[in-house]
């Protein structure tokens, strides 16, 4: 068992391995985040309820992030309508 | 000038109490006049740890709330000369600490000629750890090689950065990194993150890296720090990391285990 894990173990993924790489990003993310404005939240909201005035939305289908780019800041506003046949 | 430092980590029971307790007595024991204060208000582990458990009169919360003074509630400590412990309080109340009472004791232990004031942070976020590290000049960050103490060591750097007295004047806190509960043999099999990736991930200047021990709660049960255990592994990860930390250049050590013969790597043991 312990030669064939030696042997078999060198190019498969450690764990370590998996966890730096989960590491990665995550912190990229929560660094991100934690660097967002804090109107962020509020300003969320309030988009929701603008939009559910028109159409049905579920919550979880809008996702807004606030990336700088080539020294642009890009706020992203990305939401998934619903199916068609049922949001008439 | 006196160099306020905080222990910090995010993530509790990682070791931060061990390690302001070798520290501080490290520092001590090289001529530094060293007070160090356990912020983990309710808790109070530091005095066991210290071994000055039995001489606590007056605690931090009695000096914040002129009880007591500065002097009545230091403990000189047994063991190593120009060492002061100042002793949590077992309140319940976890906003006895305001941040201006601990403003002033802290000024008031630089007017007494402290070289080093360390701040032995409770686990967590929230208030009492930012008040932990709010005056501070440095901070040394206890990591363990694992996924939850690397990410929470991450969101207290993000604090550090953001909500520290030196971040709101503009200027930085300096960082550095202690890897402990470190085990060479895990790492060599791909089961524990390795010391490379720890510091490539939180990107701080490592101090040292202190090996998984068996000496530790050995120390813990005596009621002295690690550092003063002669000969152990621990030890001299510590006394390493002092040296360091006063700018002494020390190559890294503990980080392999001793290789086995391949014919044992193949059978096993
Ligand atoms: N290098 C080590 N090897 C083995 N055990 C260790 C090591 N460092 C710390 N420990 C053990 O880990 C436990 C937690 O240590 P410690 O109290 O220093 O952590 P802490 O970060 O201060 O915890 P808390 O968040 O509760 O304040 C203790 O039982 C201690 O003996
Ligand atoms: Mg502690």
């Amino acid at each position: 068992m312990r030669l064939l894990d030696y042997l078999l173990g060198q190019n498969r993924k450690s764990s370590a391995n998996h966890a730096k790489d989960r590491l990665q990003i995550l912190l990229a993310h929560e660094r991100s985040q934690s660097k967002a404005p804090d109107y962020l939240p509020k300003m969320r909201q309030e988009i929701l309820e603008v939009i559910s005035r028109y159409v049905d939305i579920d919550e979880e289908n809008l996702q807004i992030s606030l990336d700088a780019d080539n020294g642009y800041e890009v706020l992203e506003l990305n939401l998934i309508l619903p199916d068609a046949k049922r949001g008439a | 000038m006196a160099r306020v430092i905080v222990v910090t980590s995010g993530k509790g029971g990682v070791g931060k109490t061990t390690t302001s307790a070798s520290v501080s007595a490290g520092l001590a024991a090289r001529g530094h006049k060293v007070a160090v204060i356990d912020f983990d208000v309710g808790l109070r582990n530091l005095d066991l740890i210290m071994g000055c458990e039995r001489r606590v009169v007056y605690d931090f919360v009695n000096v914040v709330q002129g009880e007591a003074t500065i002097k009545q509630a230091l403990i000189k400590d047994k063991k190593t000369p120009n060492l002061y412990v100042l002793a949590a309080s077992q309140t319940r109340d976890k906003d006895a600490l305001t941040q201006e009472g601990v403003e002033r004791v802290i000024d008031e232990l630089k007017a007494d000629g402290f070289d080093f004031i360390i701040c032995d942070s409770p686990a967590g976020i929230e208030k009492g750890a930012q008040l932990a590290l709010y005056f501070a000049d440095e901070a040394i960050i206890v990591t363990n090689p694992e996924v939850s103490s690397v990410r929470d060591s991450d969101r207290i750097l993000g604090i550090l950065q953001a909500k520290s007295r030196r971040a709101e004047l503009g200027e930085a806190v300096k960082e550095h990194l202690v890897l402990t509960r470190y085990n060479p043999a895990r790492v060599e099999a791909g089961e524990m993150l390795a010391m490379n990736d720890v510091v490539e991930l939180l990107s701080v200047d490592l101090l040292g890296v202190v090996p998984e021990s068996q000496d530790v709660l050995q120390a813990s049960n005596a009621g002295t720090p690690v550092i003063l255990q002669e000969g152990t592994d621990a030890s001299e990860a510590y006394k390493d990391i002092v040296a360091r930390f006063l700018g002494e250049e020390k190559p890294q050590r503990f980080l392999t285990v001793e290789h086995k013969s391949l014919f044992r790597k193949l059978f096993g043991k």
